[in-house]
């Protein structure tokens, strides 16, 4: 089946296997590899994107359900001008990865925690961010970096 | 030496992500079908027929291999009875062993015809714990006679050490077998063509994976090019290829065909291996008033189905088994025994985690049995710091160590003496919500293997940008950002003109990679020691290009200019130099051996909330003193600190490999393995302290796994003394709210 969806702001057309999940349009149909599989349980959040601008997990979702929609993965949060989005800056400056491959889900999962709650505690972004794993980490920095995000929005 | 960089890997895994095995988009992969492996789904069964027919009738299957189509590879060392096949063939060990291979033009082809194929079993009995692997009614390989593929034992004193103590305390605890689960599973690529494989792995070592394909497939080593792209996590379980790397690369031989695999988590959790699992029964004596005279450790270390790395896990824990302590009389014993579950393997720590808890452990129920704070044992028995270098009983040299301090400093930021208070206070007022406060003092034995070393080549470009090659392997420590730093350090020249390459096996020919907590102190050395070599050859240069002799020259790394010294309007720069160092180029080699380990140590301190009602535990402080020498980069160090202490943290508290009666797994998804998350942890609070090795030129231990080697058993030490009050001497990992509400029961009730 054809399937249309607008991933960062371009429309993708792919003809698809029903089963198809929506991470393998957005790996091989759209060929934008950020968006990684830690798992078939939809346990790790690894493939979190932002599906209509609610955080999914790109797994559990066909990509026939999100015909039509829009879908933003960690290749479009940062500016035209290739400027790092306030989060990945966070990332960056606060050590907040290490292997990387938790961190295009682990950061569209932050992007959303922050639209939610703009100032969330330490325990609040621990909640938050419950659903997505990180071995390297121990998440203290990944803390410590969605905190350090939502202070710079605050102050922007 | 010592700044806060921050890494210079980011950007690019922050906005368009890594390039990971399964992200490759490279044009020898173009038109990759897909591998799918067949695995067993009993333990322990005899193989009596394949039928492929089926699998191969389904469209999109490209070629269906079994172990029957592995005539053309060399057969198994001769005699070895307990080889590990590529594919199994004639039986299988464990559930999850390969036994065939499809490869398929789509993704989703694979499983489906994965499922036609058609294996005939005999199921044998399985051997699943340890119990049933030493009684030996069933033997996983029969030629070998015996489930126990390796033994050894320490000849001492024995049991005369033991009668002179005035308190002995014996206990077994079973050291929990976990899974490392990187994020990345694991996943190759290969491709073959004009007699040549290359091969892409998510590996530690290129060169070792390099090899691996090599032998396995009968082929020679020059005949392979291993390219390591970004890894997503190994923790000693990606060292080498593994024999489904080994199966991919054939694959792509024997069709002609590019392939690309990567493993589901599911079969990830059962095929790439297990760490720790083992049984460890000690035996600790001493005085009345603290001094332990006395300590025996005596364990079983499962192996799993195939011998892999459990004979070398099991000889480190004895090895280290004394820890930081200066005990008199030491012995140590294992047995290694194969049973029908996923094989074992490194797991950061690799043996020396299992040690340190197993001592640590030890030490807190001496304590117990004499009355006496743990704090006050761990100070009376600390080999002293005007013993180094130290020879233990287990006969390792410790370099240097500082354990008394190391655990003062952990105290003091902690506030220990207020922690005992509260929970003195808890523990009055019968506060449902109990307050647990656990030590652990280690040591542990880093470089992985020092004498084989690691290399590092230096190139200055005309144009004043570095290259360095280097045959160490980062999959997240940071390595690029590091070894930039280095050749800054020395050079002066931008961390941004300079490119840190790995993992390709053309580029570099010799390489070791990484595992042991080598990276820096050997990886890290050649690097140095190369930036010193190309400064040695630039000064010559700059001599004969100024016509000046070389003690005037001055070389400024501010600026990274040569100048002769008393004329500071005249200097060359890098790109200059490299120009005149001409066909010869600007470039140094450097192989760095070292002929002696190095010995990290610290202390931790967790503290546990426990709910006497319930059993549930929750971490609330981790304090840790990590000292592994001079820090290069703090932001690296930290991080290996932080992830370390939540993986030691994980296996304390939540994390277990299990297997029923019939050695099914039965937690082979993320869904049934507890994978420690955010909301389990605490933000961890880390002390300095930076004793230096005289065994490197940088003065550097390794950093990777001592948050690992310390957090478990403080954390699990936490837990039992949150308990302790109420008769509860020891609690089994993981802490489980059933394990400890069990335990509290059975001290109330007597039993
Ligand atoms: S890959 Fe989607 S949750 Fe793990
Ligand atoms: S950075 Fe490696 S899994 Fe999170």
């Amino acid at each position: 089946m054809k399937v249309t969806i607008t991933v960062n702001g371009e429309q993708i057309q792919d003809d698809v296997e029903d089963r198809t999940l929506l991470v393998h349009f957005l790996r091989d149909g759209a060929n934008l590899t950020a968006t990684n599989i830690g798992c078939d349980t939809t346990s790790c959040g690894a493939c979190t994107v932002l599906l209509d601008g609610e955080s999914v997990k790109s797994c559990t979702v066909l990509a026939a359900q999100a015909d039509g929609a829009e879908v933003t993965t960690v290749e479009g949060l940062a500016g035209p001008d290739g400027e790092l989005h306030p989060m990945q800056r966070a990332f960056q400056a606060e050590h907040g990865l290490q292997c990387g491959f938790c961190t295009p889900g682990m950061v569209m999962a932050a992007v959303s925690l922050l639209k939610e709650n703009p100032h969330p505690t330490e325990q609040q972004v621990r909640v938050g961010l419950e659903g997505n794993l990180c071995r390297c980490t121990g998440y203290h920095n990944i803390v410590r970096a969605v905190l350090a995000a939502a202070a710079e929005e605050e102050g922007a | 030496m010592g700044t806060r960089v921050v890494r210079v890997e980011d950007p690019r895994l922050l906005t368009t992500g890594g390039t990971y095995t399964d992200d490759l988009r490279e044009p020898e992969l173009t038109g990759a079908a897909y591998v799918t492996f067949v695995r067993s789904p009993y333990a322990h069964a005899r193989i009596t027929g394949v039928d492929v027919s089926a699998a191969r009738g389904v469209p999109g299957v490209v070629e269906v291999l079994t172990g029957q189509d592995t005539d053309d590879l060399p057969a198994p060392a001769d005699g070895n009875p307990t080889a590990e096949p590529m594919l199994a063939k004639d039986a299988v060990r464990y559930v999850g062993e390969p036994v065939a291979l499809v490869v398929t033009d789509g993704r989703y082809q694979g499983e489906d015809a994965a499922d036609l194929v058609t294996v005939e079993y005999e199921p044998l009995p399985p051997v699943v714990d340890l119990e049933d692997a030493l009684r030996g009614e069933t033997l996983l390989f029969p030629e070998s006679g015996s489930n126990v593929l390796a033994a050894a034992q320490d000849e001492g004193a024995g049991d005369d050490a033991f009668a002179a103590c005035e308190v002995v305390v014996e206990h077994t605890i079973v050291n929990q077998r976990v899974a490392p689960v990187p994020l990345e599973t694991r996943a190759a690529a290969a491709a073959w063509a004009h007699d040549r494989l290359t091969v892409w792995v998510s590996t530690q070592n290129a060169h070792w994976a390099r090899d691996a394909v090599a032998g396995g497939l009968g082929i020679d080593p020059s005949a392979v090019r291993v390219i390591t792209p970004d890894v997503g996590g190994g923790f000693g379980a990606k060292i080498g290829a593994d024999r489904e790397g080994v199966a991919v690369a054939w694959a792509a031989k024997r069709t002609g065909r590019p392939v690309r695999w990567v493993e589901t988590r599911s079969e990830n959790l059962v095929g790439m291996t297990h760490g720790r699992g083992q049984r460890q029964t000690f035996k600790i004596g001493g005085t009345r008033d603290g001094r332990i005279t006395a300590y025996r450790l005596d364990l079983v270390q499962d192996a799993g189905a195939y011998p892999r790395m459990a004979t070398l896990l099991a000889t480190l824990t004895k090895s280290m088994a004394s820890g930081v302590y200066d005990i008199p009389h030491v012995e140590a014993y294992f047995q290694v025994a194969a049973t029908n579950t996923t094989p074992v393997a490194a797991y950061r720590g690799a043996g020396r985690p299992e040690a340190t808890a197993a001592i640590e452990r030890a030490v807190d129920m001496f304590a117990a049995e004499i009355g006496m704070d743990p704090r006050e044992v761990r100070r009376r028995n600390f080999i002293a710091p005007d013993k180094f270098p130290h020879t233990t009983p287990g006969g390792m040299e410790y370099d240097t160590g500082e354990y008394a301090a190391a655990l003062d400093r952990v105290l003091a930021a902690a506030g220990y003496d207020e922690l005992r208070a509260e929970q003195a206070r808890r523990r009055e007022a019968g506060d449902p919500v109990q307050l647990g406060i656990g030590l652990s003092a280690y040591v542990e034995i880093t470089g992985g293997v020092p004498e084989i070393g690691e290399t590092a080549r230096l190139v200055v470009h005309d144009d004043g940008t570095v290259t360095v090659l280097t045959g160490s392997s980062p999959h997240g420590q940071g390595h690029a950002t590091a070894w930039a730093m280095l050749v800054h350090d020395e050079l002066g020249i931008p961390m941004d003109k300079i490119t840190v390459r790995h993992g390709d096996t053309d580029a570099i020919p010799v390489g070791i990679g990484t595992f042991g907590s080598r990276s820096l102190q050997l990886g890290g050395t050649a690097v140095h020691q190369a930036a010193l070599e190309v400064k040695e050859r630039a000064k010559e240069l700059a001599a004969d290009e100024l016509e000046a002799d070389k003690a005037d020259l001055e070389f400024d790394t501010a600026d990274g200019l040569w100048r002769v010294r008393g004329t500071p309007d005249i200097g060359l720069d890098w790109g200059r130099l490299a120009q005149l160092a001409g066909s010869d180029g600007l470039a140094a080699d450097v192989h760095f051996t070292s002929d002696k380990s190095t010995f990290p140590f610290g202390a931790h301190v967790a503290v546990v909330e426990v709910d006497a009602e319930t059993g549930k535990v929750r971490l609330v402080r981790h304090v840790t003193v990590d000292d592994a020498g001079p820090v290069l980069n703090p932001v690296l160090a930290e991080g290996q600190r932080q992830g370390g202490i939540a993986q030691g943290a994980a296996q304390a508290l939540l994390e277990e490999v299990l297997y029923d009666a019939q050695g099914n797994p039965v937690t082979s998804t993320l869904v049934d393995y507890p994978f420690i998350t955010a909301t389990e942890l605490p933000s961890f609070e880390l002390v300095d302290m930076a004793t230096p090795t005289p065994l490197n030129p940088l003065g550097v231990k390794g950093i990777g796994e001592a948050g690992t080697i310390g957090a478990t058993p403080a954390v699990q030490n936490a837990v039992v003394d949150a308990v302790s009050h109420l008769g509860v001497r020891h609690i089994d990992m993981p802490t489980t709210p059933e394990r400890v509400w069990t335990a509290i029961n059975e001290a109330r009730t007597g039993q």
